[in-house]
Formats: C-alpha cells, sequence, structure tokens
C-alpha cells in the first residue's frame, strides 16, 4: 500500500473514531476527555514537506471542527503541533541515519524513550493549547491545568494502547540491495 | 525589495504558520457564538476607553453648543414650571391628595438615566455611538437611547461592563415605529444612508392626508420608547407609484453630528407583556 492510500484511510479512521467513539463515550470525569485523532500528524513520514504538513494538519483540526461544530478550536493546536514536530524529531532522534532508514516516527524507528518523549510533549502542547481555547478566562488557573494534565495522562494511555495493539510494520530501508 | 522576497523565503515556513493559525483563530472567533462573545466585550472595553480619550479633548471644541442646547431644555423645562400655568376661573378648587402613599412608584414605567456620549459617527453606511455607561450602570440591550431634546437617536446593541454600542437611527437594520401627530398614522423609520439629517416613514397609507411640517412622533407600539417622543419633522413627500404608500421624507429633530449627552431608557414594566405575548404564543 501506498503512502498516500495509507495515510488517506487514517485520516477518515481518526476522524471517525473520534467523533462516534472517543467523542460518545460518557466522560469519565468532568476534568477528562480523551484525544486520539491528532496521532495521525505524530504518525506522518519523516520526509513530509513542512508546510505540506500544517495543511495536512489544518485539515484534520478542521475535519473534526465541522463534526463538533466548533470551527477553528481543533485546528490551531494541530497547526502547533504539526509547526513544532520537525524541530523535536530533529532533537531527539538518536538512531544515525533514522529518518533515512525508516518511514515514520515509531517505537522502532526511534527507541522507545525519545518517541515517548516525542509522544509526551506534542500531546501535552496540544491539550494546553486546546483546553485553553475552550476555557478562555472562565474556570480558573486550577481547573485548566488539572483538565490539561488528566487528559494528557489519559490520551497517552490511549496513544500506548494504540501501539501495542496496531503494530506497525517499518521495514528498514537502505539504499545497498 | 529583493531583501523583503529573501526574508519572505527563508521565513516562508514561519510565515505560513501564522497564516494557519491566524485563519483558525478567525474561524473561532468569528464561528462560535461564545468565543465571539469574549472577544466582543473586551474589543469592546479597550476601544471604548481608548474613545474615551479622544473624547476628553473633543468634547472642549463643543462646550459652547452643548451649553446653548443644555439652556434651551432649561427653558423648555422652565415653561412647564406650575407657576407659570394661572387659571383664570376662580371658581375652579384645586384639591390636594393628602394621601402619604407614594403611589406614583408602583405605576412607574420610564426610567431615564443619562450618559456621555463618548465615539459618534454620521458618515459610514452603518453608524453606531458610544456610550459611557454599561452592563454595571444598568444598561441593558434593547434599550431606547434619546437625545437632550427628547429626541429619538437610536437602541443599545451591545453592553461591556462599562461601556453600551447604540445603533443609531442612520443604521440600514434601523426599524423604528413611528406616528404621525396630526393622523395618528403609524410607519416605519429607516434611513437610506445618504444624509444624516433626513430619515425617511415608510408603509404610511395613501388615504391619510400628509403635509409637509407634520410632526412624526414615536408610537409607542414598541417596548423601547414611550409614546410622543419627538423623531422628526415631514419636509417631502413622495407618492409611490406601484404601491398604494408614501414614502415621507422627515428632517431628524436629533442633531446626529453634535452628540454629547444622551438619555437611556429603561422600560421597567417591559417583561409582562413580553411574558403575556409568550404565553399566548405557546398555546
Amino acid at each position: 500500500m501506498s503512502d498516500l492510500v495509507k495515510n488517506i484511510i487514517r485520516f477518515c479512521l481518526f476522524i471517525l473514531v473520534q467523533v462516534f467513539v472517543l467523542n460518545q463515550i460518557p466522560p469519565l470525569h468532568q476534568l477528562v476527555t480523551p484525544y486520539l485523532y491528532f496521532l495521525f500528524i505524530l504518525w506522518l513520514p519523516f520526509k513530509i514537506n513542512r508546510r505540506t504538513l500544517m495543511l495536512l494538519a489544518f485539515m484534520l483540526g478542521f475535519a473534526l471542527d465541522s463534526f463538533t461544530k466548533t470551527y477553528g478550536l481543533h485546528s490551531a493546536p494541530c497547526i502547533l503541533i504539526a509547526y513544532l514536530r520537525p524541530f523535536l524529531i530533529n532533537l531527539l532522534i538518536s538512531q544515525e541515519g533514522a529518518e533515512s532508514n525508516y518511514n515514520e516516527p515509531s517505537i522502532k524507528s526511534m527507541g522507545f524513550t525519545p518517541y515517548f518523549t516525542y509522544i509526551t510533549i506534542l500531546t501535552f502542547i496540544h491539550h494546553t493549547l486546546l483546553f485553553f481555547l475552550q476555557a478562555m478566562q472562565t474556570g480558573g488557573y486550577f481547573y485548566f491545568i488539572i483538565k490539561t494534565l488528566l487528559s494528557t495522562a489519559i490520551s497517552l494511555a490511549l496513544i500506548l494502547l494504540t501501539e501495542l495493539l496496531f503494530v506497525r510494520k517499518q521495514r528498514f530501508r537502505t539504499n545497498t540491495i | 525589495m529583493r531583501n523583503i522576497f529573501l526574508f519572505i523565503r527563508v521565513y516562508f515556513t514561519f510565515i505560513f504558520f501564522l497564516f494557519l493559525m491566524g485563519l483558525s483563530f478567525y474561524l473561532l472567533f468569528s464561528y462560535n457564538r461564545y468565543h465571539n462573545a469574549i472577544y466582543s466585550t473586551v474589543a469592546g472595553e479597550i476601544t471604548g476607553k481608548i474613545n474615551k480619550q479622544v473624547n476628553d479633548v473633543e468634547y472642549y471644541f463643543h462646550l459652547k453648543q452643548t451649553n446653548d442646547s443644555l439652556v434651551k431644555a432649561n427653558e423648555i423645562l422652565y415653561s412647564k414650571l406650575k407657576e407659570n400655568y394661572e387659571i383664570a376661573d376662580t371658581a375652579n378648587k384645586i384639591a390636594i391628595d393628602t394621601i402619604r402613599v407614594d403611589s406614583i412608584k408602583a405605576q412607574k414605567k420610564y426610567l431615564y438615566m443619562q450618559a456621555k456620549v463618548v465615539r459618534n459617527s454620521v458618515s459610514q453606511p452603518n453608524n453606531y455611538i458610544v456610550l459611557h455607561r454599561g452592563s454595571q450602570q444598568g444598561i441593558h440591550a434593547d434599550m431606547g437611547v434619546i437625545g437632550i431634546n427628547n429626541a429619538v437617536i437610536g437602541t443599545v446593541m451591545e453592553v461591556s461592563k462599562n461601556y453600551s454600542v447604540i445603533m443609531s437611527l442612520l443604521h440600514e437594520q434601523s426599524n423604528l415605529s413611528a406616528r404621525l401627530l396630526k393622523s395618528g398614522e403609524t410607519g416605519t423609520i429607516v434611513w437610506d444612508g445618504a444624509d444624516p439629517k433626513i430619515l425617511i416613514l415608510k408603509d404610511v397609507s395613501k388615504t391619510v392626508k400628509v403635509t409637509v411640517g407634520d410632526s412624526v412622533v414615536t408610537s409607542g407600539f414598541s417596548d423601547k420608547f414611550p409614546p410622543g417622543l419627538m423623531v422628526g419633522v415631514v419636509s417631502k413627500i413622495i407618492s409611490e407609484k406601484t404601491s398604494s404608500n408614501y414614502v415621507v421624507s422627515i428632517r431628524a429633530s436629533a442633531n446626529f453630528e453634535n452628540l454629547q449627552y444622551a438619555y437611556i431608557i429603561d422600560n421597567l414594566q417591559k417583561e409582562e407583556p413580553q411574558q403575556l405575548l409568550k404565553k399566548v404564543k405557546s398555546k
């Protein structure tokens, strides 16, 4: 399956799961809202153009916003993490030439600790901006901080679960045949 | 010039990022009711403060006219004093009510609150007036606003803590129910966007006799204004060939170009008829 087809299917699946499963389940607690859809951005290939990446992130956020009728609420955090993603990958990549040997970020391509750091930081940034925009000036600082931390924890658990359930096959690519 | 292009090329990704962020914030603030409300309250408070500073200076240049109009208003009030009326027939006896109960208070319908005009415009197709009095001083949306010579100016649209924005009669969506004082025929006051001195009275039936110089007053059908407040004087009558109505041009009584103070009218009995209507409609 080519990268393009694979990512189009992923895009649709993430949006559908987010809208019809995660947004539908009764909230565990008023402070916890699980989010998974932005994993699409984190899973995009290493070699993608930065502008294309941001445009895709905007499309993803806008698609979700269209379902929830909150235009701009999810697109802003998505664009932010798409903008920060390349910097973070450059910082965290430890294996020599992992970018060229592997297709996309995963536990196998980056190593567990760097990959987990990468996921954690971007999830946290995404949730912070999202809940900030949602709360704006109401609710108080305490509520906002607790909500961000708890939701980040739940989302991370969900992401790890997804990684374990759906193992992505990562081919080791070399130019030597 | 070359450097500008170079700059754009080097930072294109960042500019693109800012552009997309700006786009999503624009969507956020214009399509979500809640965020829109926050934006307009905060923005209204800030721009209101700036307008106040500018107006403090501008106010001095209008002191003379303000003073003149206040003197005129005073003159009218003086002439209404009881001492100025004398009854010729001494057979009438003036009886004084001795009951100590203040029976007027419960019946009071309209409350007037003065406010300083901080910003005003007449040249736009949609004009707004900003008053330095807001929700903390008892202003809500949909209250009527009149000038110091009791002429209608507009209605309150949006309120922040200390400021309120008035939709002037000089506004495309302005819609005021008015009545010809002589014949009692009602119509709607609108503005065509051309001359700030001229308003237009629509929907006056051709069966009514209208003459130049007739007074046009508020009808009292809206819950914002008491009946009988001046709106203007008929200046020109155009007979519409396609319909059975007149279009009447009106010289506005309010001087929109020089507003310094205004009164905001609070209808204290607004709720009751509204609830009654709601009850009837829900049946």
